[in-house]
């Protein structure tokens, strides 16, 4: 009886910790988005490494949201700091790129390792998706910027709704692959430590996968923003690769798709080191302490308040591009 | 219980590939902390001064060219003595470090006579080279 309530209050305690880490966080990131805000139109009283250290402390912040909520960093880091810091929206989505890449090239070793990510999956789809990226990054940086900013709007509030209204299944059920899955051998095992149980799977309706992942390389390439919010419905409940499958391989498909389109924004020099390189450590660290959080945090919760921070960033992002909140 | 032996579910040229990602994600990493270092704390010398920075970061990237000179393309590399272009340089290489995993693997596909992944790794490696080459303009 004693253990009991020793246990509880231990739980009940870990709830609050937790709770006040969440309130602090989102505290955080909406002080700093409206102090920036506020600060933009004097944005050259601030000195550069006051943007440096807001910019490293924002990503901070970012990654460890992200690690919980289930979310790459680039997709909250283009609207949020595209929208509350003074940096064109061309060097945000370059830096935007990179933090999605370098947290991509940092997981990837293990997934594969793990058997999380898949090579035969991957390459077909990242093979398209990565040319229809640097399309996309091509177009991005011809068309003016609040173009982009009003598409940015309308894709990050279209993305809030797919988080919040999409389903997840685990092992969803396949019962056989399509000619084009069967001749690339798109299949494997991995071994889930949850369940100590060896899993084999298999994908289905290969073509239309493949003919997403155009779509979804151009939106990566477009936005600056990693394509996980897309990658993994498409391979999980559309090809019907298991959900751990599905994120590992679209961490991995990543490295590919955002490399090719970081080399557009780096040769067209929408590539400043002082913005990207606070972004990727701060984005790095931040997730680095969030996969540490990962049990302690309340992942649903966390979603939420991730859920809430895009539909703001992207009200934001289309205020802005219509001239509404400059 | 028996252990379950995990990197027997994992091909061999998974397994080249997760090692030359990870030497290159980690000396990418180093690299890019290293300069930027060097780059903040002015041990190398920027070409356009931190403190006039937030003069022209809000410029669109064309602008920013067209007032600061900046060079496109590959002509950074001829820079990389300045502070700001050398920071550059552990970008490059994170960007780059997918193209030398794909050739690392692709023996392994001519080994086990796959001739399908040996093109789809021929294909992605082009599509990563054309983009880097900088051949690919755009224009506002």
């Amino acid at each position: 009886m004693s253990n009991r309530l020793v246990s509880a209050m231990g739980n009940i305690g870990g709830m609050l910790k937790a709770n006040a880490l969440l309130l602090l966080l989102s505290l955080s990131l909406f002080t700093a988005g409206a102090y920036a805000a506020e600060s933009m139109p004097a944005a050259s009283t601030m000195p550069w490494w006051g943007w440096a250290l807001a910019l490293f402390v924002t990503c901070f912040f970012l990654g460890i949201v992200a690690v919980p909520s289930g979310v790459g960093g680039g997709v909250l880091f283009v609207p949020i700091v595209g929208g509350f810091f003074p940096f064109h929206l061309d060097f945000v989505r370059g830096a935007g790129l990179l933090v999605a890449l370098a947290s991509a090239l940092a997981a990837g070793p293990s997934l594969l390792r793990g058997g999380l990510a898949n090579l035969r999956l991957a390459l077909p789809l990242a093979v398209l998706a990565s040319a229809s990226a640097i399309a996309g990054a091509m177009i991005g940086l011809a068309i003016p910027a609040n173009i982009v900013q009003i598409a940015l709007g309308g894709t990050i509030l279209g993305i809030v709704v797919l988080m919040a209204l999409a389903k997840k299944s685990e092992f969803p059920e396949v019962k056989a692959s399509d000619k084009l899955a069967s001749v690339l051998a798109m299949n494997g095992i991995y071994h889930d430590a949850a369940r100590n149980q060896r899993i084999d799977w298999k994908v289905h309706r290969t073509p239309l996968g493949l003919s997403l992942f155009v779509g979804i390389g151009f939106l990566a390439g477009l936005f600056g923003m990693g394509a996980g919010w897309a990658n993994v419905p498409v391979l999980n409940l559309l090809m019907g690769a298991p959900l751990k499958v599905s994120a590992g391989t679209s961490s991995f498909i990543l490295t590919l798709v955002d490399s090719s389109a970081a080399w557009i924004y780096l040769n067209k020099g929408a590539v400043l080191a002082i913005i990207a390189v606070p972004s990727v450590i701060g984005m790095m660290l931040g997730a680095m302490i969030g996969a540490r959080l990962l049990h302690v945090l309340k992942a649903s919760v966390v979603r939420k308040m991730v859920i809430t921070l895009l539909l703001f960033a992207g009200i934001r992002a289309l205020l802005k591009g219509l001239g509404i909140w400059i | 219980m028996t252990s379950i032996d995990k990197s027997s579910y994992i091909s061999p040229e998974q397994q080249r590939y997760a090692t030359w990602l990870s030497w290159g994600a980690r000396s990418g990493l180093v690299i890019l902390v290293v300069t930027f270092l060097a780059y903040v704390f002015d041990w190398i010398p920027a070409r356009i001064p931190l403190d006039q920075m937030p003069n022209v970061w809000s410029l669109s990237a064309h602008a920013y060219i067209e007032q600061t000179g900046a060079p496109t393309g590959w002509q950074w590399l001829s820079l990389i003595s300045q502070g700001d272009f050398a920071g550059l340089i552990g970008i490059a290489w994170l960007s780059g470090c997918s193209i030398l995993c794909l050739a690392a693997v692709m023996p392994i596909y001519v080994r086990d006579r796959d001739w399908i992944f040996v093109v789809i790794c021929v294909i992605a490696m082009s599509v990563q080279l054309l983009a880097a080459s900088g051949m690919l303009t755009v224009g506002h």
